[in-house]
């Protein structure tokens, strides 16, 4: 099990920036399809509300493959 | 039984206000498009700009935001003063928005006013339920905390359940007349359920000024053993930013797309999807929640049995397995390809409404189509009829809205119930096991973030997420459910394999 956990760590490091690249990709999708200032504050908005929460997935990510959580918690 | 009764009062005092501050954030958001009426008109850019602030920032940005705020305080002066202050801000911004004048009458300001009110009101509901919750959870026995905290937890679906029901009921009040009484309500009326708000805040004021601080906080300020810096000690500190991350990785981000897929998607689709008339989408939801209620206590009593971890995430695992044919079975039971038609029964009425100066005229035509289960079609088709006979109008204007028979109406009233129980499986024992998952001097803070970017942020995005799939997968109606699926099927195994089952008791 603490094998699986750590191994489950690389994923939800890497799940981090994947999440970021496609949220950036359809913000500028978005933007570009229809370029009110609506969608840029709509897009502005999820992008900085979503940054932190990538990172810190991929925070948890790095203390699962660390082994931090080995332990029942 | 003394103790019994204390315990009563508390979660009273604590639910009533946690369920007002529920009621006074939703309106807001049901009436969103007769607000957006009255302040934000459409055809002025800046006004539509400050509207779609008041949706986003308030939900996504000020709540997070109130809870780091409220969060720190209630772990530094205490839970009671916390939560109280709150309770104001919430309920003191609600009935000023009933009183904020029409964009017509005082032009940008209003807008502005608006959107202000709306900021206070998200950073006021950030810092009430992480009190609320941790108030009643040290006031509880730790092996019934489950119990005495799911109480607490009815209260975000009472809310929407009120909230439901004052609009409803005004939307029908004002005249004798259906439609005279809706256009009253989009013209004034829509201001009753905000200005009704301060007399539920005030009776929830002075319950709350009775109660006395929470006995676990008390002890530790008593022993001045309380946090000097809440913020710094919950996400500086390893130990406990450890599990912050898991907090909301491995439970409160799932909880919050399967709660707001249960009780505002699955509304949302009804109108929209399935063209269900407006109050029948309405009651549909009002009776599930009914129904529904009551398993928020059980499953949080049946926690304090056999631990929070395996309830909750298997109202996650339920929501990923069933909500395609769930959603599925709404569009079938919805769809008159599938059914027979009374053809004598139906009617056509046509008008003409000359424009001016012009020599076309506007024309209705109202289409009713009658069905054997009892579904009844509404089907209204505006177009323009050119005097240049050349001219046609490319795209006519066509709305379209289903009344259901008994049968069918009962049906869906089942399927969006099932979904209301995973939401009562995976949000009755979190409050609980957020509390215990952190120590009394960081709790306050350290629950409410991970709780209102779950809550807030994750659950939140779900309307719209949903929406925006359904453009691109234009061919697929149940596109929109990608999203929570998949949202809580990575919750689902973040908390298969991390989070525990056992009780942490601080």
């Amino acid at each position: 099990m603490k094998q699986l956990k750590r191994a489950a760590g690389i994923i939800w490091m890497v799940l981090g920036p994947v999440a970021v690249f496609f949220l950036i990709r359809t913000a500028a999708n978005e933007i570009i399809t229809k370029p009110s200032a609506d969608t840029w504050v709509q897009w502005g908005v999820f992008v900085l509300i979503f940054l932190p929460i990538a990172f810190g997935l991929s925070l948890f990510g790095y203390y699962a493959y660390k082994g931090e959580y080995d332990k029942e918690v | 039984m003394k103790k019994e009764q204390g315990i009563w009062k508390v979660i009273t005092a604590s639910s009533l206000g946690t369920l007002i501050e529920w009621y006074d954030f939703y309106i807001f958001g049901s009436l969103a498009t007769v607000i957006a009426g009255q302040f934000f008109p459409k055809t002025n850019p800046t006004a539509a700009l400050l509207s779609t602030l008041a949706t986003f920032a308030a939900g996504f940005i000020v709540r997070p935001f109130g809870a780091l705020v409220f969060g720190r305080l209630g772990d530094i002066v205490g839970r009671k003063y916390t939560f109280l202050l709150t309770l104001v801000l919430m309920g003191g911004s609600t009935f000023a928005i009933g009183l904020v004048p029409s964009y017509e009458s005082i032009g940008f300001a209003a807008p502005i006013i608006v959107l202000l009110l709306r900021l206070l009101q998200g950073l006021a509901l950030g810092g009430e339920y992480g009190g609320a919750a941790t108030y009643v959870a040290e006031h509880a026995p730790a092996h019934r905390r489950g119990y005495f905290t799911s109480w607490i937890q009815t209260t975000a679906t009472l809310g929407l359940f009120v909230s439901l029901g004052v609009i409803l009921l005004t939307r029908h009040s004002l005249d004798a007349d259906k439609q005279i009484s809706i256009a009253k309500f989009n013209d004034w009326g829509w201001r009753i359920p905000f200005l009704l708000s301060i007399v539920l805040v005030i009776v929830s004021i002075y319950i709350r000024l009775k109660m006395q601080e929470s006995p676990l906080f008390s002890k530790l300020k008593s022993e001045g053993k309380t946090s000097a810096n809440p913020l710094k000690e919950s996400f500086g500190n390893k130990t406990n930013l450890k599990m912050v991350l898991l907090a909301l990785f491995g439970a409160t981000m799932g909880q919050g797309v399967v709660w707001y897929t249960g009780q505002f998607y699955a509304q949302s689709f009804l109108e929209n999807v399935c063209k269900i008339d407006f109050d029948q989408s309405r009651t549909i939801l009002i009776w599930a929640i009914v129904f529904g209620t009551p398993f928020f206590v059980f499953f949080g009593h049946w926690s304090d049995k056999i631990g929070r971890k395996w309830i909750m995430l298997a109202g996650m695992l339920l929501a990923v397995l069933t909500y395609r044919p769930l959603f599925k079975e709404l569009v079938v039971l919805s769809d008159t390809a599938q059914k027979t038609e009374q053809t004598s029964l139906a009617k056509k009425i046509a008008t003409l409404m000359p424009v001016p100066g012009t020599g076309d005229s506007v024309r209705v035509i109202k289409q009713t189509q009658f069905f054997t289960d009892g579904l009844t079609l509404h089907t209204s088709t505006k177009d323009t009829l050119y005097a240049d006979a050349a001219k046609k109008t490319i795209k006519p204007l066509v709305t379209v809205s289903k009344e259901v028979g008994d049968g069918i109406y009962w049906k869906m009233v089942g399927i969006v119930f099932l979904m209301i129980v995973y939401v009562t499986m995976v949000y009755g024992p979190i409050a609980a096991f957020l509390v215990e998952l952190f120590p009394t001097r960081i709790r306050y803070t350290s629950m409410s973030l991970p709780y209102h970017i779950g809550n807030g942020v994750f659950g939140g995005l779900t309307p719209f997420i949903a929406t925006l799939l359904t453009t691109i997968y234009t061919g697929n109606q149940l596109a929109g459910l990608m999203y929570p699926i998949m949202v809580a099927g990575i919750c689902l195994v973040i908390g298969i394999l991390y989070l525990s089952n056992k009780k942490t008791i601080h």
